[in-house]
């Protein structure tokens, strides 16, 4: 998780006092009676890392686009720095994109490639050659100037193409999916060397990505997209923990859902009242505004602790009896599909220590009281 | 059939395929050198048809007209090809698109006897009503850049269409505007086409018989025509040595473009292999 530090401690989007960066305000946009984007404003502040998270066709490269100007909202407004940025072409505005598959001129060397941005804005001989070198060793390329796109590796071209963007020194950077064309171990390098070098520069950063890990690591914030809205903004940890609905708790990461009725409510906590899982399910939460209503409680795999029925070796407020089904073994967890007496299987993520359950093996499963978290939507 | 049969098969297919396209052609490089006035009787070796030919002016007038109605031709025809491609394959889809692609592209398919009898009747019409274009070089060259520019707007487009249009998004990303792009960018990527197209041109050009003779005007016989009406009045050995002559032209044309492919490849892979060592 990449945290914004300020010394208060108080994040940007949690202060009143501070204005946002970039303003995106009840933006639609339709393709031949497709609406894309629907009615979306967010708020993002200088530093940060944000990230539009969501599956293909929900809308986030069109937001990106338009932020880039490729791409012009029916409605709505888009401010940076209280700059009009739809009076803007892409050539005018202030902001840099890195694309999806880098777009490097192929007919350019890396320093000429690097260069064509500073070119474009009349600087100097001298003046770009210094800014070029500086930032072929921001991303460690000095020894590459010479070469062309088709001569490098591809995590090498996507540091030329972050080069490229930066040394125009925009005040937004948009990233397109910058790490989907890279293999897995290097994709995961590489989140580390863009979080450290968005730090270096101190340029907002935007990103669009399908891949809720990478958000997770890499954001400050993130906007979770869907069917061209956004449906929730917020923390990765915020997300994980509180997702706002059905569809986010599902989305991000895995979770198993607990049906019922809010049976009883208070300050000290709140009871569901949960057929499949065999009983009332307790949950920190106080859900006196929902006192009656259908919720589900959504509980991580990871947060579900599991024993053998026989020796049974911890405490839990919420604990249910059932038969392991289904076994994953990941290497680092173990993935346990747990059947209840109500036929609901039960996911449970538990942490190799060297305790193997095996299938038809009868189990008690428990979390706790705050391991749950109640969702209406 | 066993291997070695088909071999054997696979080897004489192809031995008389080269023997179907090539053998008229070496055939005339042979005969160039025959000393026989007869085209067909072989008598024995001589370059003298060559200097014939380098003392027959009517053959080098009409060259002359003929390469420069297509380096004419092939200008106009790949600067109009390529603003067509480009708009074909890159203002997306515009009123009007469908009817545009469709002229664009209808000389590929149109007869040339139909194009050749058109342009003919609305040169003579243009002439009775405003005195302009007479029927020489200017008509030919006209004429040619109608049809020519189909076939450069097919290349170029297809061209286009393999370059990521990201490529050019990233260049005005970069502060580039419209114009900067297209000569910066797109241009520089589309040169290999705009260079095959320009070929594609001159060559059509060059050997076009049928509408350049409803076109041209009686100062502006090209070689094609000059070609057509003497083997009309009976072959001349010296024909052969023009046809030798336009093949060795076109040989070491073809030849040079092929090694610069190959000379490129090998320096692109060596360049990749000292980049991974």
């Amino acid at each position: 998780m990449n945290v914004l530090l300020r010394e208060d401690g108080l994040q940007p989007w949690a202060d009143k006092k501070v204005a946002p960066q970039l303003c995106i305000r009840n933006v639609v946009k339709t393709f031949d009676g497709f609406t894309a984007v629907n009615d979306v404003s967010l708020d993002i502040y200088r530093g940060e890392f944000f990230s539009l998270l969501g599956g293909s066709g929900c809308g986030k490269t069109t937001l990106l686009r338009m932020l880039a100007g490729f791409e012009f909202p029916d409605r709505g407004g888009i401010s940076v720095d209280g700059l009009d940025l739809l009076k803007l072409q892409p050539y005018e505005r202030p902001l840099n994109m890195m694309f999806q598959n880098y777009a490097l001129f192929p007919h350019m060397n890396v320093a000429k490639n690097i260069a064509f941005g500073l070119r474009n804005e009349g600087l100097g001989p001298d003046e770009i050659e210094k800014r070029v070198k500086k930032s072929l060793e921001l991303v460690q390329l000095e020894a590459f100037a010479e070469r062309k796109p088709n001569q490098l590796s591809g995590g090498q071209r996507q540091r030329v193409a972050l080069a490229r963007a930066l040394v125009k020194r925009p005040t937004v950077l948009l990233l397109d999916e910058p790490l989907s064309a890279l293999d897995k171990k290097l994709r995961e390098a590489t989140q580390f060397e863009l979080i450290n070098i968005q730090k270096q520069v101190g340029v907002t950063f935007i990103m669009v990505t399908h891949d809720q890990d990478e958000a997770m690591a890499m954001s400050t914030r993130i906007a979770v997209m869907d069917k061209g809205r956004v449906i929730q903004v917020g923390e990765p940890r915020e997300i994980y923990e509180y997702p706002r609905s059905r569809f986010i708790a599902t989305f991000i990461g895995s979770i198993n859902l607990l049906e019922g009725p809010v049976v009883d409510c208070g300050a000290d906590g709140s009871r569901v009242d949960c057929a499949q899982w065999g009983g009332p399910v307790r949950v920190a939460q106080d859900l006196t505004a929902l006192s009656g209503h259908h919720v589900a409680i959504g509980v991580r795999p990871e947060k579900i602790r599991l024993a053998r029925a026989d020796e049974f070796a911890f405490t839990a407020d919420n604990i249910a009896d059932g038969v392991v089904k289904e076994i994953a073994y990941l290497g680092d967890s173990m993935l346990y599909r747990v059947q209840l007496p109500s036929g609901l299987l039960v996911k449970v993520a538990a942490q190799n220590l060297g305790v193997w359950f095996s299938a038809d093996e009868p189990v008690r499963i428990g979390f706790d009281a705050s391991a749950g978290v109640a969702i209406d939507k | 059939m066993n291997a070695a049969q088909s071999r054997f098969l696979l080897v004489a297919m192809s031995v008389l395929a080269l023997l179907f396209l090539y053998a008229p052609i070496v055939s005339i490089v042979i005969y160039s050198f025959n000393e026989s006035q007869l085209v067909t009787v072989w008598s024995r070796f001589s370059t003298k048809w060559y200097a014939a030919l380098l003392h027959d002016d009517q053959i080098l007038r009409a060259a002359r007209i003929s390469i420069e109605v297509a380096l004419l031709s092939a200008t106009g025809a790949t600067v109009l090809g390529t603003f067509a491609g480009y708009i074909l394959s890159r203002f997306g889809r515009f009123p009007g698109r469908t009817l545009f692609s469709g002229l664009v592209m209808a000389p590929l398919v149109m007869p040339e006897i139909i194009m050749g009898i058109s342009t003919l009747l609305l040169f003579v019409a243009l002439e009775a009503a405003i005195g302009w274009p007479h029927r020489d070089i200017q008509t030919i060259v006209m004429a040619h850049i109608t049809f020519a520019t189909a076939f450069v707007a097919v290349v170029v487009q297809s061209r286009l269409s393999e370059i990521d249009v990201s490529i050019e998004e990233a260049a005005a990303d970069l502060g580039a505007r419209p114009l900067q792009v297209f000569f910066l960018v797109t241009l520089p990527l589309i040169a290999p086409a705009l260079m095959s197209g320009f070929l594609l041109a001159f060559s059509l050009s060059l050997d076009d018989l049928v509408i350049t003779s409803f076109v041209s005007g009686p100062s502006s016989t090209t070689l094609p025509m000059v070609i057509f009406s003497k083997v009309r009045l009976g072959l001349n050995p010296e024909i052969n040595a023009l046809g030798a002559l336009i093949i060795l032209f076109v040989g070491v044309i073809a030849t040079i473009a092929t090694f610069r492919t190959i000379f490129a490849d090998w320096r692109g892979k060596r360049k990749v292999e000292t980049a991974t060592a």
